[in-house]
């Protein structure tokens, strides 16, 4: 018996690619079955047409770059892309808008890169970004939560609305649509309400945005479990979750009728989703246990400015892509010391 | 410290960072008793099988050699000499394969047995208190002793720590943490004696002010033994420590760390902090040569893993080969995919077995499919961290790895490649499946090339510059020299001047007398030379060869 020469270790660990992409997804799930229960099915339509285009576009660019298409297909990481895009997007949203952010996502920011692993921005949210910013209107049209909506539509409808942007006769796009409740009290504060009476609006609930607080709390069920499986460690949902509720306590002592509290900003908007399923991208983020904690509290920081004073209400997506851009000197900054060398 | 009555309880611990918690499969073996192998037809035993130069062989072939006699004697300082395993006859000197990452061959004294056993005469050192450190020293060298641990230094080295330098701490690594291998926890439970008897001659031999045997909490049967042969012996000076399981905490810089809470220096000794660490079965082997006289010619090798039929502890003379060790164990299953000689972490896959077992030798495993765990696609890496993570040295194995593997490799330093122990700790968890060591080692053995060409061209230039020194030496003294005799010349009085002239004038003339008369006869031919003119040539040939070898001997400086 001759063999050939491999070098040691001769064993290897269960992890691998595919089952962290997929843990991810799994621990989605509750939060798209809430998503389902309060925004409609908008969202599963979503998830169709964005995973469609996403497996599409990364086996077209495989193909062309002459990569191994089935095997790199099943790092599921175009499947986690999808999904991420999917569930930020307006569950009313049109085909094209899905397929636009995710070509934008696979190809853009992905496969022209190198693909998986040499991605600096991570893919979902910067194909999120170009959306806003190219797209606004059809990006601030939100689902209204189920008890303010007047009708619901059923799973073929949406579908149908997505392909075609036909509706039901007598129901209209406003009546089922709201502005989120970030939106409402950005609008809001602008015209010299205080927060208290803003967040007596019917689109406010218990903490945040009404139904968002309860997807917002499916998120963080489903970011605990990706942290009890060890997909994820505490770092980087820590210091966004963190850095996000200090700064916003801060203003909110100083004049909590300018300032919205902590909880607020918590439980709306995309703070879960970024925290535990976004800013743990492993490849656009910083790889250091300290480096993770920098680039989480620059991340939550930055969420709060842009919610703030800057001109989008919601930050999630831009603090994501500013801190990606800051990773690699992160990293750089923050080498754990090696054994052997010196303290300090 | 008051622990000698119920050891390893109340001593502090520390942590080193990052590690594995592995399936670790000893319970295959693990409750094999050390069993003799039987006595092979054949040995091969590699002239060199520990760290430094390689053994010079001492026998030719056809000579007849005592088991224990010295086949080969230790060349230069960092080297160990080689004993016959049995006795028999010298049947070759000469090339051949030998268990190494790259498969390659090397000198091989191979030693056909006449199955006597017949020992050569040995010199026990019953009274070795009496020793001073040198003598002991000297003895543990001479039996040829290296660390059976894996790594092979000479341990006569690691005894000596210099005049000037007090060991505070001796630490017997007892740890065995990797997988599947048994041979230490074997030797621990049934020759306890033997380690303590080891470890005290060490202590004496490096004068340390304490001893702690450090072993893994998962090989409680060892603890036990090696606590009542303690309590046999009366030692207080001997602490037994029980460490948590691990990998890799038998890598010599965590245990240390462990151990005493310090660190060994990057690119430094344990010396460098006053302790040094050797291997239990070292100490075994240690008290074998001092008190038995006898020199290291066996050692205990697991034969395990689901590849063999009856896994065993087996105490084999070096140079058996592994063929003959797993025939004694029930032979090979038909799943068997590869033989690995060490541990699965850290072992080198064997690639036939007809290989001999060398001094560090610890476990011979045949491995199934099955037991490899999973091995996907290798994809790229997506920085996940978990090599970080699990690096017992706290480095950025992915960083490494990117500079590795773009031939970056003054990055690949500057990220403390050197520090890499190549534990594997990160391939096993890369979920990508990267081969991250075989990177490293690439990379490292580049630097090493890179770092000899280097100073072979700074050599060279060296070299050039000293010529044309020498050159430009030579020039100006011949010049000096010129000027000096025109000096000479010009203060020489007018009468010698005239006499020289005189002289001169009839010496040209004779020159152009003798050329008139040449031309006119016949052309001058070496052949009918008188003796006078031969004798002439001749000088002038041994003065040319002389200077031509002094040139040279300049070229060579």
């Amino acid at each position: 018996m001759t063999n050939p020469v491999i070098s040691s270790p001769h064993v290897h660990g269960p992890a691998n690619v595919s089952g962290v992409m997929l843990r991810v997804v799994y621990a989605l799930l509750p939060a798209i079955a809430g998503c389902v229960w309060l925004f409609g099915w908008g969202v599963v339509v979503n998830l169709l047409v964005a995973i469609t285009a996403a497996l599409v576009f990364e086996a077209a660019f495989l193909a062309l770059r002459r990569r191994p298409i089935i095997i790199t297909l099943r790092d599921g990481s175009a499947l986690v892309t999808a999904v991420l895009l999917a569930v930020a997007l307006p569950p009313l949203a049109p085909w094209w808008l899905v397929t636009v952010g995710v070509l934008f996502a696979i190809v853009f920011a992905k496969q022209l890169y190198g693909g998986l692993g040499f991605n600096p921005f991570n893919p979902a949210m910067a194909g999120y970004v170009l959306l806003l910013v190219s797209f606004p209107q059809e990006m601030t049209n939100w689902a209204a939560p189920a008890a303010l909506r007047s009708g619901d539509l059923g799973l073929v409808q949406v579908l149908l609305h997505s392909l075609t942007g036909a509706l039901p006769t007598g129901t209209t796009m406003d009546a089922l649509s709201s502005a989120t409740a970030l939106d409402t009290l950005k609008v809001q504060l602008g015209m010299a309400h205080t927060v208290s009476e803003i967040r007596g609006g019917p689109i406010f609930g218990l903490f945040g945005g009404r139904g968002w607080e309860i997807v917002n709390g499916l998120i963080l069920l489903g970011g605990l479990w990706l942290l009890w499986r060890r997909v994820i460690t505490w770092h980087v949902p820590a210091a966004v979750l963190g850095s996000l509720a200090l700064i916003a306590t801060l203003f909110h002592l100083i004049n909590p009728e300018l300032y919205a509290g902590p909880l607020f900003h918590l439980a709306s908007g995309g703070a879960m989703l970024g925290a535990f399923f976004i800013a743990t991208d492993p490849v656009s983020g910083a790889t250091s246990p300290r480096g993770q904690l920098v680039f989480g509290a620059g991340m939550g920081v930055l969420i709060y400015v842009i919610r703030t004073w800057g001109g989008f209400p919601d930050g999630v997506a831009f603090a994501v892509l500013l801190m990606n851009m800051a990773a690699p000197a992160i990293d750089y900054y923050t080498q754990p010391r090696v054994y052997g060398h010196n303290r300090g | 410290m008051d622990n000698q009555a119920n050891p390893g309880t109340t001593r502090q611990l520390w942590r080193f960072h990052g590690g594995l918690h592995l399936p670790d499969h000893k319970a295959l073996s693990s409750g094999r008793p050390i069993t003799p192998a039987t006595l092979p037809k054949r040995l091969v035993l590699p002239l060199q099988q520990h760290i430094g130069a390689p053994a010079k062989a001492l026998v030719e072939v056809g000579e007849r050699v005592l088991k224990g006699q010295m086949i080969a004697q230790a060349d230069g300082f960092v080297s160990a000499p080689l004993h016959a395993p049995t006795s028999g006859t010298i049947v070759a000197i000469e090339e051949r394969p030998v268990p190494h990452p790259s498969g390659l061959s090397a000198p091989c004294i191979v030693i056909d047995s006449d199955g006597e056993e017949r020992w050569t005469e040995l010199h026990p050192h019953a009274h070795w208190a009496a020793l001073d450190a040198g003598e002991l020293r000297n003895v543990i060298r001479e039996a040829g002793i290296v660390g059976l641990g894996g790594a092979g230094f000479p341990s006569f080295i690691k005894l000596n720590p210099g005049a000037r330098t007090e060991v505070d701490t001796l630490v017997l690594n007892g740890a065995e943490c990797e997988p599947y291998i048994t041979c230490d926890d074997r030797l621990m439970r049934e020759r306890a004696g033997e380690v303590i008897a080891g470890a005290r001659i060490m202590r004496h031999a490096l004068h340390a002010r304490r001893v702690v045997i450090g072993i893994e909490d998962n090989k409680p049967e060892a603890h036990a033994a090696l606590r009542d042969a303690l309590a046999r012996v009366d030692r207080h000076d001997i602490e037994l420590v029980q460490v948590p399981t691990l990998y890799p905490t038998g890598g010599e810089k965590q245990l240390i760390k462990i151990l005493t809470g310090k660190e060994v220096p990057s690119q430094g000794l344990p010396i460098d902090i006053n302790i040094v660490c050797h291997n239990v079965a070292t100490a075994a082997a240690v008290h074998r040569a001092v008190e038995r006289g006898e020199p290291l010619i066996s050692r205990i090798v697991t034969v395990t893993g689901g590849g063999v039929a009856q896994p065993h502890n087996l105490e084999v003379l070096i140079g058996t080969s592994v063929d003959d060790l797993l025939a004694q164990c029930g032979g090979t299953t038909p799943t068997l995919s590869r033989l690995v000689l060490g541990g699965p972490l850290m072992g080198i896959t064997l690639q036939h077995r007809g290989l001999p077992v060398t001094k560090t030798g610890n476990c011979v495993l045949a491995l199934t499919p099955g037991e490899f765990g999973q091995h996907g696609p290798v994809r790229n890496c997506i920085r996940c961290g978990e090599c970080a993570r699990v690096c017992p040295a706290n480095l950025l194995p992915q960083q490494l790895y990117w500079h590795a593997r773009a031939k970056d490799f003054d990055h690949a330093q500057d990220y403390n490649l050197f520090d890499c122990i190549e534990c594997g700790c990160c391939a096993y968890v890369c979920p990508a499946n990267l081969p991250l060591v075989q990177y490293y080692r690439y990379a490292k053995t580049e630097i090493w090339a890179q770092a000899r060409d280097k100073k072979k061209s700074e050599l060279a230039r060296e070299r050039h510059d000293f010529r044309t020194e020498r050159q430009e030496r030579d020039k100006a003294e011949r010049a000096a020299k010129l000027a000096k005799k025109k000096a000479a010349l010009e203060e020489s009085p007018a009468a010698d001047s005239e006499e020289a002239k005189k002289v001169a004038i009839k010496a040209a003339m004779e020159r152009a007398k003798a050329k008139r008369e040449a031309a006119g006869v016949e052309p001058k031919n070496t052949d009918n030379l008188t003796a006078d003119q031969q004798r002439q040539i001749d000088e002038a040939e041994a003065r040319r060869a002389t200077e031509k070898k002094n040139e040279s001997a300049n070229e060579r400086e």
